[in-house]
């Protein structure tokens, strides 16, 4: 496999930005916008979020922005044609970042062609298990050449993180703590144990840790124990403020990094 | 054609456990230690008591004599109406309690619709001195007040679902994010055979007594085990489950399912998923499910707060496209006259839920030796002001 995110962390092992969010929101047409301002800010990489009406592992800010992304007529299909053509604007590693029945309905095969096609680098379905993606989806992801992204907890067992590394290309998306997106709790003794723990067990995929990273000091904590981070709920809400979708990035994207 | 789930945890395609990487210790948790748990002789003899003095088992199976001359064949009702807190319910409750007990949880977490399923828990969690959090949609709480306040009453906290359609489906979705962000000590009680794998089969088995007693009950009063027609309403389907249950193998029994047509099944304010669902995922198992072409789940709409949900359980999916069960459904309309009827003919205010099922005798169009099993899995006490409403009692 060789596509843009092992590229990115071969050259770039730590402190590495990755930045979520949901397609359509604020407004239909704003995801490309957000994807060229992200990259021109310095955002190594970007989860685009695909709407789902049941948000199980969201928070409110993430159910929210979905709501309002279906509204304003999101879907799979829409978001398919939005991004056509963004690699002839851009080579920031994408990410697609969704719940499992969409997809299911888009067509599994139909969806790992079209996103391939357009230049998509991994896709994370948090509700797709680990043992009916290797039985069912496996050989379709590497045939497109789209690396599977895998959650792991603080809960997840030794050697089921073994496991998921052993199946996965691309990183490890290392959630925070026992939570929803968006809370904002803060990476207590606990988290740190277990990113600590995590860390010991030098595994073959890159970690980047998610969930609760919402300003510069729990990125900078979270970068401490990892190759970078992935701020989501956050983001969303920045792009909620008053002016323009480019001020708002960047004054988000400063405060995080400056 | 096996109706049983398989050791992967499907029925057929349906079932599974779709569940993002939080919920996996606990849900595998579970898979891993309900069947020995459930099988242990401690475990048996605490439940069999708790339902038998308790519960106040076995529940009646009544010979309907006025319902059965309007219909002109034989009815029987399965009086889970009877129950202690008035529903099948508790079956699943109590068994489920004593499970997460076993698993040394202290707080126990559930979604309600009618409110049946939460005044169930929290009487357990009551029972048990357990915490006890009960999701439920902002409408449910509305329409369905007196089980509110019963669950208040047994120190339960009622949580609002203010997403969606702010029912059943929006309940469950809080009730698995509190799961989520609680997974070490918390306990969720599903209260339907829907949700991830084990859930559906677990909670099929617990309910499994109430066609366990049909078949002993019958035998006494008709000299047979099998009747010809076993009749019930599905929401998530764990009534219909546990009535059907011990008749899966029976080819000779016609299961008959009952979804909620709402306003009709076209007007596009429905729940009658087996018409208007299609494969897909939801609650962490692959079913039935009403949706758009897009994937994204459809608002249901019922009178009845139990049946108001956009999928079935994989089970019934599976009963479904293998033709084993056949679907039948009812409008609110056709219910509430179910309502009527029942109370003036028998002098048994069924619940709204169950009115579905009784709704249907007509059409069975059974002979007069025919043997028919309805499951009156619910009392109306808790629909009380919506007859009222309805039937203009109110203002005489
Ligand atoms: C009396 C009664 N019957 C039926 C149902 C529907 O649930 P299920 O299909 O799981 O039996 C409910 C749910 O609340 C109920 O309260």
């Amino acid at each position: 496999m060789n596509n843009r995110l092992k590229t990115l962390f071969a050259a770039k092992q730590k402190g590495l930005l990755s930045v979520y969010f949901t397609a359509g929101f604020p407004a239909l047409n704003d995801t490309e916008e957000i994807i060229l301002e992200l990259e021109r800010n310095g955002v190594d990489l970007i989860e685009v979020g695909m709407p789902f009406s049941d948000p199980l592992a969201d928070g409110p800010t993430i159910q929210a922005s979905s709501a309002v992304a279906l509204k304003n007529g999101m879907t799979i299909t829409k978001l398919f044609e939005q991004l056509q053509h963004i690699r002839q604007k851009t080579q920031v590693p994408l990410v697609l970042m969704g719940y499992l029945n969409p997809v299911m309905q888009y067509g599994m095969e139909r969806f790992g062609r079209k996103a391939s096609e357009i230049g998509i680098d991994g896709v994370i379905l948090p509700d797709l298990p680990l043992h009916q993606y290797v039985e069912e989806y496996k050989e379709l992801f590497e045939r497109y050449n789209l690396s599977k992204i895998f959650l792991i907890t603080p809960q997840t067992p030794e050697q089921r993180i073994r496991e998921i590394d052993s199946q996965s290309n691309g990183f490890i998306y290392m959630v925070s703590s026992a939570s929803t997106t968006g809370k904002t709790v803060g990476l207590g003794e606990q988290s740190q144990a277990y990113f600590r723990r995590v860390a010991n067990m030098q595994l073959q995929n890159p970690g980047v840790i998610g969930f609760g990273i919402h300003d510069k000091e729990s990125f900078a904590s979270a970068c401490n124990h990892a190759s970078g981070a992935i701020i989501g709920s956050a983001f969303v809400k920045a792009l909620q403020q008053e002016g323009s979708l480019q001020k708002n990035i960047q004054s988000f994207i400063q405060s995080i990094r400056n | 054609m096996s109706y049983h789930v398989n050791e992967k945890g499907f029925y057929g395609k349906f079932g599974g456990a779709y569940v993002p990487e939080m919920l996996y210790p606990n849900v595998e948790e579970l898979r891993q230690h309900y069947l020995r748990i459930m099988q242990e002789p401690g475990f048996q003899a605490e439940l069999q008591v708790l339902l038998k003095d308790y519960v106040g088992r076995p529940s009646p199976l009544y010979f309907a004599p006025r319902l059965s001359a309007k219909y002109n064949t034989k009815v029987y009702l399965k009086r889970e109406d009877l129950n202690h807190t008035g529903a099948h319910k508790i079956n699943n409750t109590i068994g489920q309690v004593l499970l997460a007990k076993r698993l040394g949880k202290k707080r126990i977490i559930a979604e309600t619709g009618a409110g049946q399923h939460g005044v169930a828990t929290a009487t357990v969690c009551a029972l048990m001195g357990l915490e006890c959090i009960v999701y439920m949609g902002e409408v449910d709480i509305e329409r369905q007040a007196p089980n509110v306040a019963r669950m208040k009453m047994l120190g339960a906290q009622v949580v609002p679902a203010t997403s969606g359609s702010k029912t059943l489906k929006d309940a469950t979705n809080e009730a698995i994010r509190d799961w989520i962000n609680n997974p070490e000590d918390t306990y969720y009680i599903i209260g339907s055979v829907v949700g991830p794998h084990p859930y559906p089969d677990m909670v099929a088995r617990f309910q499994a007594v109430i066609s366990e007693e049909i078949r002993a009950q019958l035998l006494e009063k008709e000299g047979t085990e099998l009747p010809n027609y076993v009749v019930a309403c599905v929401g998530g389907g764990s009534n219909a489950a546990g009535a059907f249950y011990h008749y899966l193998d029976e080819p000779t029994v016609q299961l008959i399912a009952v979804e909620a047509a709402g306003k009709g099944v076209d007007s596009g304010e429905s729940a009658a998923t087996s018409i208007l669902g299609k494969d897909g995922i939801i609650h962490g198992s692959r079913t039935l499910l009403m949706q758009t072409a897009d994937g994204q789940v459809t608002e249901p709409y019922s009178i009845s707060a139990g049946l108001d949900y956009p999928g079935v359980g994989p089970l019934h999916a599976h009963l479904f496209e293998s033709k084993r069960a056949r679907f039948m459904n009812a409008t609110d309309d056709e219910a509430l006259q179910a309502v009527l009827e029942l109370t003036r003919l028998e002098g048994i205010i069924p619940a709204l839920e169950s009115a579905h099922a009784l709704a249907v005798l007509e059409r069975l169009q059974a002979a007069p030796d025919d043997i028919v099993v309805i499951n009156l899995s619910g009392r109306g006490d808790k629909d009380l002001s919506t007859y009222l409403k309805h039937f203009h009692f109110d203002e005489q």
